[in-house]
């Protein structure tokens, strides 16, 4: 579904991502993970076309995506932060979104499922930072599309709605949907994840499943078997 | 891009400043023609105003919107839509609403006073033009500076220098090189130096639409040679255009290179 080829970018002097290959194949929860600054989201912003990569290819259900826009149209992605204009009320941006996309959406069982009809009328400006996201994560999963981009979904959630989630992107894995999901919360990771791709270094350390990864790292635990991954950048740094 | 517009406006119009700005034009038209019956002396001191204020109001808003709705942008930026569409929609949508701020907020005391009555309806309309040119063209140069600088300290304060630069010292610059070279004759170099500052260029067309510049000695009648003829107009009105397009067309150049 998705072919990174030979993935390039640098951010001034820093180069983020190295030569990046990537293939991810149709359905199935792929979390990608990394250390700080591995360029998680830059890899997930050139997908989108946000950031312009120096090199590489990228191609999306088999046509490149650089400098094209409709592609877009099919999938879905969860921005970090969620910030809105705060002269809008939620209900306004839901429509607005909505108005903006040639396609149907189905916006009201998840406006039930976390409880925003108190707040639909509020402006967005007035709204805490866990409803904001809540208000983000109807907009990403309104629209029903073959691949969901998500980053750091749980930030700022309660632990019902950090439930709900959860079981959305499980049904959204039913469909038959490709979703890509960066966290730092490992438990997320280990309840979801079909497939880790983890970035070190501008490039895909490894990939594949979690028993996998924990058997190569000699690992009980993901957290460990993660962090014994990180820390061979950090013992890479100090010598 | 309509729908960005449509937005933009939508949320520009329901912000606080919108109106700020537009009541203090109004309570400026009102103050100006009911304690000064004489027009012409009115729409100097509006130019006057205009001419320093539009710019700056427009260099404000432009940087501030463009930080403000950064994260929104990106939003947007992650939806079917084309990277310039959604920059030029909001571009427009920031000048359209600073426009109708000024066009409504002079215009209303200008018609409660009679100015359809009035042969100073051609002053006012050039008036409210370049206003308007004002505007399109400052917005257009604050987002150039925005979309190029991603600290927004900076950002303002390289938008507010390039407003005191061509509001201010340009003119310092012009009066020095003017006395310093006061044996040449300067008609020529005067003409062209106004062309490379829309606000001097807005100045000078209003000036000599009102036929003051008899004031203006030699240099002046230079001036209503070139600007009073109806040539002389339309090349004023199509370098505006040009101030406009230029920033418009970096902007592009730039859109397509950058990373959010």
């Amino acid at each position: 579904m998705i072919k990174i080829k030979n993935l390039h970018k640098k951010f001034g002097k820093l180069t983020v991502l190295d030569g990046l290959d990537l293939e991810i194949g149709h359905g199935g929860i792929f979390a990608i993970l990394g250390p700080n600054g591995s360029g998680k989201t830059t890899l997930i912003k050139c997908l989108l076309g946000m950031v312009i990569p120096n090199k590489g290819e990228i191609e999306y259900q088999g046509k490149n995506v650089l400098k094209e826009w409709d592609y877009r149209n099919n999938l879905n992605y969860l921005p970090q932060i969620a910030n809105f204009p705060a002269n809008l009320s939620v209900i306004e941006l839901i429509k607005m979104v909505k108005n903006l996309r040639p396609k149907q959406a189905n916006e009201q069982h998840l406006i039930e499922l976390f409880g925003l009809q108190p707040f639909l009328n509020k402006k967005l400006g007035n709204l805490s930072g866990g409803t904001k996201q809540k208000v983000n994560i109807v907009l990403t999963f309104m629209f029903d599309s073959d691949l969901i981009i998500l980053d750091e979904p749980t930030t700022g959630l309660d632990p019902i709605a950090l439930i709900y989630l959860k079981e959305l992107i499980q049904k959204e894995r039913y469909k038959g949907k490709t979703i890509l999901i960066t966290t730092h919360i490992m438990s997320v990771v280990e309840e979801l994840a079909d497939e880790i791709v983890f970035l070190l270094d501008g490039k895909i350390y490894f990939k594949g499943s979690v028993p996998k990864l924990k058997e190569q790292t000699h690992q009980e635990n993901l957290e460990r078997a993660i962090a014994k991954l990180i820390s061979k950048q950090y013992h890479k740094e100090t010598v | 891009m309509l729908k960005i517009l449509k937005y933009s406006i939508f949320d520009l119009l329901r912000s606080r400043w919108s109106y700020v700005y537009f009541v203090f034009y109004l309570i400026l038209g009102f103050v100006l023609f009911f304690l000064n019956n004489d027009v012409n002396k009115a729409i100097i001191t509006l130019m006057n105003i205009i001419i320093v204020l539009t710019p700056l109001i427009g260099t404000i808003f432009g940087v501030m919107y463009y930080y403000n709705s950064k994260e929104f942008t990106e939003l947007l930026l992650a939806q079917p839509i084309k990277r310039s569409k959604i920059f030029m929609g909001q571009y427009l949508g920031v000048s359209l609403s600073l426009t109708l701020s000024l066009v409504l907020g002079i215009g209303i005391p200008f018609v409660l006073y009679g100015l359809f009555k009035s042969a100073s309806i051609f002053d006012f309309g050039l008036l409210i033009v370049v206003g308007a040119f004002l505007n399109f063209i400052f917005v257009a140069l604050a987002y150039n500076i925005a979309l190029s600088n991603e600290n927004k300290i900076k950002g303002f304060g390289y938008a507010i220098l390039m407003w005191l630069f061509l509001a201010v010292v340009y003119d310092g610059i012009f009066m020095i090189l003017a006395i310093k070279f006061k044996e040449y004759p300067l008609d020529k170099f005067a003409l062209g130096a106004m062309m490379f500052n829309p606000i001097d260029l807005s100045r000078t067309l209003i000036l000599l639409k009102l036929d003051i510049s008899a004031l203006l000695g030699y240099t002046g009648a230079v001036f209503k040679q070139f600007f009073g003829t109806s040539k002389g107009l339309i090349i004023s009105l199509l370098i505006l255009c040009l101030w406009v397009l230029f920033p418009l067309f970096r902007m592009r150049q730039k859109l397509l290179k950058k990373d959010f």
